[in-house]
């Protein structure tokens, strides 16, 4: 494996300019570190934020500018804040143009869990991903391609409780760029080094590999 | 004239009763009324029904109401935020029941409970747990599930700047939930740690108009559930 492929840097290429973009809690965040030149995107927070900028400088940071995450962040040029309700109009009214979340596994017809593994004693907790992923125009998923205990998380089935049934589009693993199509996995793109053998080995559901592509 | 101040936390809070539902304004720490959760502390209403999007964190705030065991059940997007734990032994321990609701669905609930919708359909939670029971309807080929409006007797909120009418402004992310609440219950209490008079506050700017509003309590100087952790303190 190639650990200078970075799968961050990747996604980030696929963003269209001017995009609005909602980058969801944990990986999907280092997105932001790698826009390329020439390209703005505007962060969303479901929390009331469009227009958040970086982290901010030590002894600058306000407790109550935060993300979703609840780390504090700073505002862009051009920002604007508000409530609850119209952030979720922006998600569930179809305004935003991508979500990037991360996940527990998705499925070939594009189901996503990412919220519980339904354990018995854990406490279930789901934000404001079903929300994102029910009314946001393009959903990618960032994910390692296996969990640590080398189990595959693109699956035939999704064995977790569901975020959503056929939400995800695109998918950005540390091993290779996978969409999401009528025919199950389809091959964008393998990460510097990878076969596409030890890809399909770490997947529980044929990828195909012949999909036409806009 | 109208002046909806009243003089402290305390007599601000001195009548939720037992079993009342109150919803709390705040997403982590930011907006969360913390005097007014230590008033209702003090005050000893049980039972309560929340309405909120966290849990709390440490041992103070809202984590304080629940520790204390003054509440029954939360409804709730998200009950675990790093630095809870209070809900989690509570909830393990089958001592507080949770309903829960993704983040849109309860502010639009809310809203919607403020709004005079008693329910309405939407997309989120189809073909997940959370949709489970719950009626469906398709439309343009697509399913929905129906929602409730959700009311309340009491919402707790914070505000930066409050005036003798109700008029509320925020400061920045602290504003998220507290808009809706404030028009979802019978009586909605203002923290704000500056109070004016009416006609000194920009109309252009009200973010709350005061018509939601039913008291304002001046808190000069609000805490932190970060600093208040951070410095080791439990309420009371």
């Amino acid at each position: 494996m190639d650990a200078r492929w970075n799968r961050h840097k990747r996604l980030a290429q696929d963003i269209p300019n001017g995009s609005y973009v909602n980058l969801g809690i944990g990986i999907p965040e280092l997105v932001a570190s790698h826009v390329p030149e020439g390209r703005t995107f505007i962060y969303h927070t479901e929390n009331g934020l469009l227009g958040m900028g970086p982290s901010p400088a030590a002894g600058e940071s306000d407790p109550e500018l935060i993300n979703a995450g609840k780390r504090r962040v700073t505002m862009m040029p051009g920002a604007a804040f508000f409530d609850q309700a119209t952030s979720f109009a922006m998600i569930r009214g179809g305004h935003l143009d991508l979500s990037v979340l991360g996940a527990l596994q998705v499925a070939a017809n594009g189901d996503l869990a990412n919220w519980s593994t339904g354990a018995d004693d854990a406490i279930p907790a789901v934000g404001g991903a079903m929300d994102l992923v029910a009314g946001v125009k393009r959903v990618f998923v960032m994910t390692t391609h296996v969990t640590k205990e080398g189990e595959p998380k693109l699956v035939q089935h999704c064995t977790y409780p569901l975020t959503g049934r056929g939400v995800v589009t695109r998918i950005y693993s540390d091993l290779a760029v996978i969409d999401v199509t009528e025919r199950g996995f389809a091959l964008v793109e393998l990460a510097p080094g990878i076969a596409f053998d030890f890809v399909q080995e770490r997947t529980c559901a044929p990828i195909i590999t012949n999909h036409a592509r806009k | 004239m109208i002046d909806k101040r009243v003089g402290s936390t305390r007599e601000a809070v001195a009548d939720i009763f037992d079993g009342a539902t109150v919803m709390i304004g705040g997403f982590g720490e930011a907006g969360s009324p913390i005097e007014l959760i230590h008033a209702l502390i003090d005050q000893g209403a049980k039972g309560l029904t929340v309405v909120s999007n966290n849990t709390g964190t440490g041992l103070v705030g809202l984590a304080a109401l629940l520790r204390a065991e003054r509440v029954s059940k939360v409804i709730c997007s998200f009950p675990k935020t790093a630095g809870s734990t209070v809900f989690p032994d509570l909830y393990r321990a089958g001592k507080i029941e949770l309903e829960l609701v993704p983040q849109g669905t309860l502010a639009e609930r809310i809203r919607a409970g403020g709004a005079g919708i008693v329910a309405f359909y939407t997309p989120t939670a189809v073909g997940t747990p959370l949709a489970e029971g719950k009626e469906s309807r398709v439309f343009g080929n697509r399913e929905h599930v129906l929602e409730y409006g959700i009311r309340a007797d009491f919402t707790l909120i914070k505000g930066c700047k409050a005036d003798t009418h109700g008029n509320v402004l925020y400061h920045r992310t602290a504003r998220n939930f507290a808009p809706m609440m404030a028009t979802a219950a019978t009586v909605t209490i203002v923290q704000a740690a500056d109070v004016v008079e009416a006609g000194a506050l920009d109309p252009e700017a009200i973010v709350t108009p005061g018509i939601f509003v039913d008291r304002v309590v001046h808190v000069a100087s609000p805490a932190l559930e970060s600093a208040l952790n951070e410095a080791g303190a439990s309420y009371p």
